[in-house]
C-alpha cells in the first residue's frame, strides 16, 4: 500500500509529517495520547507552583513565579492545539483528565512544601522536562515538533529561574541553605521517576522510536539527566540523596542507586499525595467556569443571529 | 535571516518569559528628581498608588489555574502582572522618597495593615473564593480600570518625574484591562439568563465600594501639581461606566455605598476585616524568615 | 448546562513591520473579537506594534500537502476540521 509506504519513508528521511498527510492508526492514537498527556501536565504542572503564587517572599519572586506559572498555561494551550490536530478536542481531552481516563507526569502528585520547591522544581522537576523536550523538537508530527519548539524555548528560563533561586537561598541563611537541601532531598528520585519506567519495562518505546515519535530511550534520558545534575549540585553546595552516585570512567556516565519503582506505579495508579486534590482542583476550576463559557458562546450565536 | 518568527521569540526572550523581571529597566531615562512637596506626604501617596495594584494583583493572581478557559487563565494573569509591575514601581518611589532605608519589600512585606494604604475595594474577596465568581471579578475590574485609568490619565502631567512615567506606562496597560473587562460584562450581560445575573450580583457588590474611589484625600489635596485628585475624574468614569452599561443594557447599581469609619477609610489605613487575611498570607514567609534573601 | 466548546481559531502575528503574517499558532475563543485579544495575551505577550490576524479554524480552505487526498479514506472529518497549523521558516534556530 503506497501510502504507508510514503508515511514510512517520510519519518524515515526525518521529514515531518502533517496533519492533512494519511497516518497509521496507531500512530495517530499514540500521538493523541502523549500531547494530551503531555498537556495535562502543563496544566496540572500549574498547581503546585501555583500554591505558592500569594505567598512569594519578594516582589520580584512572585513576579517571575506568576509569570512562569502563567506560560505553563501557555504551553499547556499549545499542545492541546497540537492534539487538535489530530481530530481530538480540548474539551473532551479536559474531560478525559478529570474522568482519570488520561494522565499527567506523576511528578505533580508530590506537594510543595517549602519556599524552596518552587527553586528545586525549577531546576530538576523543568530541568528533567527540558531532557524530555528538547528531542521532541525534531519529533516527527510537525505541529508538536512545532508547540514543543516554543515550550523548550521558555522552559529553559524556566529552569534558570530555579536555579537562581537556589543560589540565592544558598547565600542566604542556614535555615534557608537547609530548606534548599531538604527540598532537594524529596524531589531528586521523584525527578529521576519523570523518564518512565526502566525500558526493559517500558510497553510503548520501541513503536514510538520506530516512528520517531520519541527520539531516544527513557533510561538514555534519565542517565543524560544525572550527568547533567550531578555538577549542578556541586556548584549549588547541595548532596544528592543517593549513596551509589558515582562517576563511572569506564561508561563516561556517572552510575546511580537503584530507583524505587514500587513508589511509581503507586503514583501512577492514583496513591500519590496529591493526585486526588490535582484532578478535583482542575475539575473544580473547569465545572465552575462552565456557565462563563456557556455565557460568551450564547453571546457570540446572539450576536451572529442579528447580523 | 530574518524572519516573523525570530521577532517573535528571540527578541527580549528576557522579556518574553517572565515580563516582569526587567524592571529597573522600565523607568529607564526617567529622571528621579523629587519635587519641593512634604515628604511624608509624597511618600504616603505613592503607597497608596502603590497598595492598590498591590493588593488587587494578589486577589487576581488567585486565578491563576482556577479561570474559567486557559486563554482567560493566560488574560488574568497579564493584569495581576501589570499590576504588580505598578506597585513594584511606586513602592520603590515611595521607598526612595520616604529614604529610610527600606525597599520595596520592607514596604510590601513588613508594614502592618494599619499602614496599608489601598481603597477597601481592592483587598475584598471577589472570586475565586467565596466571596465571589467570575461576574465579581470581572464587575470589580471594570470600576478599578476604569477609575484607575481616569486618574493616570491626569497623572501623566505630574510634577514628580517618576509618578508621570509610572502614569504614562500605566496608562495603555489599564486601557487594555478596562477593555477586556468591558468586553466580559458585555457577554456576561448579553449571554445566558444566568450569567446576566452574575454580572449584575457583581456590580451590585463592588459598587458599594466607589464611593470611596472618588473621595479627596488631605494628602491629594495637599499635594496639588503632584497628585491627582480623584474627585476630578469621576465624570469620566461615569460616562465610561455608562457606555458600558447601557451597550449591555444594564442598569448601574443603586447599591448603599459602604461608609467610612469616623471617616476613614482604606487611604486612611483602615480595611476590610478581609484584608487581615490577604496580608497575613502575602507576608507570612517574608516576616517568618528575618534576615533570609530571596 | 451544555457543554459548550468555544471554536478553534488560528492566529497569524507579524513580527515586525515589512515582514507577512506568519502562522505561530491556535486558540479557542467565543468569538472573534475575543480572540483577537487572547492572542495578543498569548502569542505576542503584548508585544506592542505587532499586527495579529485571527481567523476560525474552520473558514480555511487548505490542500493536502501531498496530492493524496482522494485516496484516502478520512476517519471522521473533524480529524480534518484543524487543516493548517503552517510550518515554521526553517531557519529558526532550535536549542
Amino acid at each position: 500500500m503506497d501510502l504507508e509506504r510514503e508515511f514510512e519513508q517520510t519519518v524515515a528521511a526525518d521529514h515531518r509529517v502533517e496533519p492533512r498527510d494519511w497516518m497509521p492508526d496507531g500512530y495517530r492514537a499514540t500521538l493523541v495520547r502523549q500531547i494530551a498527556q503531555h498537556a495535562h501536565s502543563e496544566i496540572i504542572g500549574m498547581q503546585p507552583e501555583g500554591n505558592w503564587i500569594s505567598r512569594a517572599p519578594s516582589l520580584r519572586r512572585k513576579a517571575i513565579l506568576l509569570a512562569k506559572v502563567q506560560d505553563e498555561a501557555g504551553h499547556g494551550l499549545y499542545l492541546y492545539a497540537a492534539a487538535e490536530t489530530l481530530g481530538a478536542d480540548r474539551e473532551e481531552l479536559t474531560e478525559k483528565l478529570i474522568a482519570g481516563r488520561q494522565k499527567y507526569s506523576s511528578i505533580f502528585n508530590y506537594p510543595t512544601l517549602t519556599y524552596a520547591d518552587v527553586g528545586v522544581i525549577g531546576w530538576l522537576v523543568d530541568g528533567a522536562a527540558i531532557c524530555n523536550q528538547v528531542p521532541l523538537c525534531r519529533t516527527s508530527y510537525g505541529p508538536y515538533a512545532r508547540a514543543m519548539i516554543r515550550v523548550c524555548k521558555e522552559e529553559s528560563f524556566h529552569q534558570r529561574q530555579g536555579y537562581e533561586l537556589l543560589m540565592t537561598m544558598m547565600s542566604g541563611t542556614e535555615q534557608q541553605r537547609a530548606l534548599v537541601q531538604e527540598s532537594v532531598d524529596r524531589w531528586w528520585w521523584p525527578s529521576l521517576m519523570m523518564f518512565g519506567p526502566p525500558d526493559a519495562e517500558s510497553s510503548n518505546t520501541e513503536q514510538s522510536m520506530l516512528w520517531r515519535i520519541k527520539r531516544h530511550t527513557n533510561d538514555e534520558l534519565r542517565q543524560r539527566f544525572v550527568d547533567m545534575s550531578v555538577p549542578q549540585a556541586a556548584k549549588l553546595g547541595v548532596t544528592l540523596p543517593d549513596p551509589h552516585l558515582v562517576w563511572n570512567a569506564e561508561r563516561g556516565h556517572h552510575d546511580f542507586g537503584e530507583i524505587d519503582w514500587t513508589e511509581f506505579w503507586q503514583v501512577v495508579k492514583g496513591a500519590g499525595p496529591c493526585n486526588a486534590q490535582r484532578v478535583e482542583h482542575r475539575r473544580k476550576a473547569h465545572e465552575d467556569g462552565a456557565w462563563v463559557r456557556e455565557a460568551a458562546t450564547a453571546y457570540a450565536r446572539k450576536k451572529e443571529q442579528a447580523a | 535571516m530574518d524572519n516573523a518568527y525570530d521577532g517573535l521569540t528571540d527578541a527580549g526572550e528576557e522579556k518574553h518569559w517572565a515580563f516582569g523581571t526587567g524592571f529597573t529597566a522600565a523607568l529607564a531615562g526617567v529622571g528621579r528628581d523629587i519635587p519641593a512637596v512634604d515628604r511624608d506626604s509624597l511618600t504616603a501617596y505613592c503607597l497608596m498608588l502603590g497598595d492598590d495594584a498591590l493588593v488587587y494583583s494578589q486577589r487576581l493572581a488567585e486565578w491563576c489555574s482556577r479561570a474559567p478557559e486557559l486563554e482567560e487563565d493566560v488574560a488574568l494573569a497579564n493584569i495581576a502582572l501589570d499590576l504588580l509591575g505598578q506597585a513594584r514601581l511606586l513602592l520603590s518611589r515611595a521607598a526612595e522618597v520616604e529614604d529610610a532605608g527600606r525597599d520595596e519589600d520592607a514596604l510590601a512585606y513588613l508594614r502592618d495593615e494599619r499602614q496599608f494604604r489601598n481603597v477597601r475595594l481592592v483587598e475584598l474577596d471577589c472570586g475565586p473564593g467565596p466571596g465571589g465568581d467570575f461576574g465579581t471579578t470581572i464587575a470589580r475590574l471594570l470600576v478599578f480600570s476604569t477609575w484607575r485609568l481616569a486618574v493616570f490619565q491626569r497623572l501623566v502631567g505630574s510634577a514628580d518625574p517618576v509618578l508621570a512615567a509610572v502614569a504614562a506606562k500605566g496608562v495603555k496597560e489599564l486601557a487594555y484591562h478596562r477593555d477586556h473587562a468591558a468586553q466580559w460584562v458585555l457577554r456576561l450581560a448579553g449571554g445566558t439568563e444566568y450569567s446576566r445575573e452574575r454580572i449584575v450580583a457583581g456590580l451590585d457588590k463592588v459598587w458599594a465600594f466607589t464611593e470611596e474611589l472618588f473621595a479627596t484625600h488631605p494628602i491629594e489635596a495637599e499635594l496639588d501639581g503632584v497628585a491627582v485628585d480623584p474627585a476630578a475624574a469621576r465624570a469620566e468614569f461615569d460616562q465610561v461606566i455608562d457606555t458600558v452599561l447601557s451597550a449591555a443594557g444594564l442598569e448601574r447599581p443603586r447599591t448603599t455605598q459602604v461608609a467610612a469609619l469616623a471617616g476613614q477609610a482604606g487611604r486612611d489605613g483602615i480595611h476590610t476585616e478581609a484584608m487581615g487575611y490577604l496580608l497575613a498570607e502575602l507576608q507570612h514567609i517574608a516576616r517568618s524568615m528575618p534576615g533570609a534573601v530571596w | 448546562m451544555t457543554r459548550s466548546s468555544w471554536p478553534l481559531y488560528e492566529v497569524f502575528v507579524r513580527g515586525k513591520r515589512g515582514l507577512n503574517h506568519v502562522h505561530v499558532g491556535s486558540l479557542h475563543a467565543p468569538d472573534d473579537e475575543m480572540a483577537l485579544r487572547n492572542a495578543r495575551d498569548l502569542y505576542t505577550r503584548r508585544n506592542e506594534g505587532v499586527s495579529i490576524w485571527v481567523v476560525k479554524a474552520e473558514a480555511i480552505t487548505a490542500s493536502s500537502p501531498d496530492e493524496k487526498d482522494p485516496f484516502f479514506a478520512p476517519s471522521g472529518d473533524k480529524v480534518y476540521r484543524h487543516p493548517t497549523f503552517y510550518a515554521i521558516p526553517e531557519d529558526v534556530p532550535h536549542l
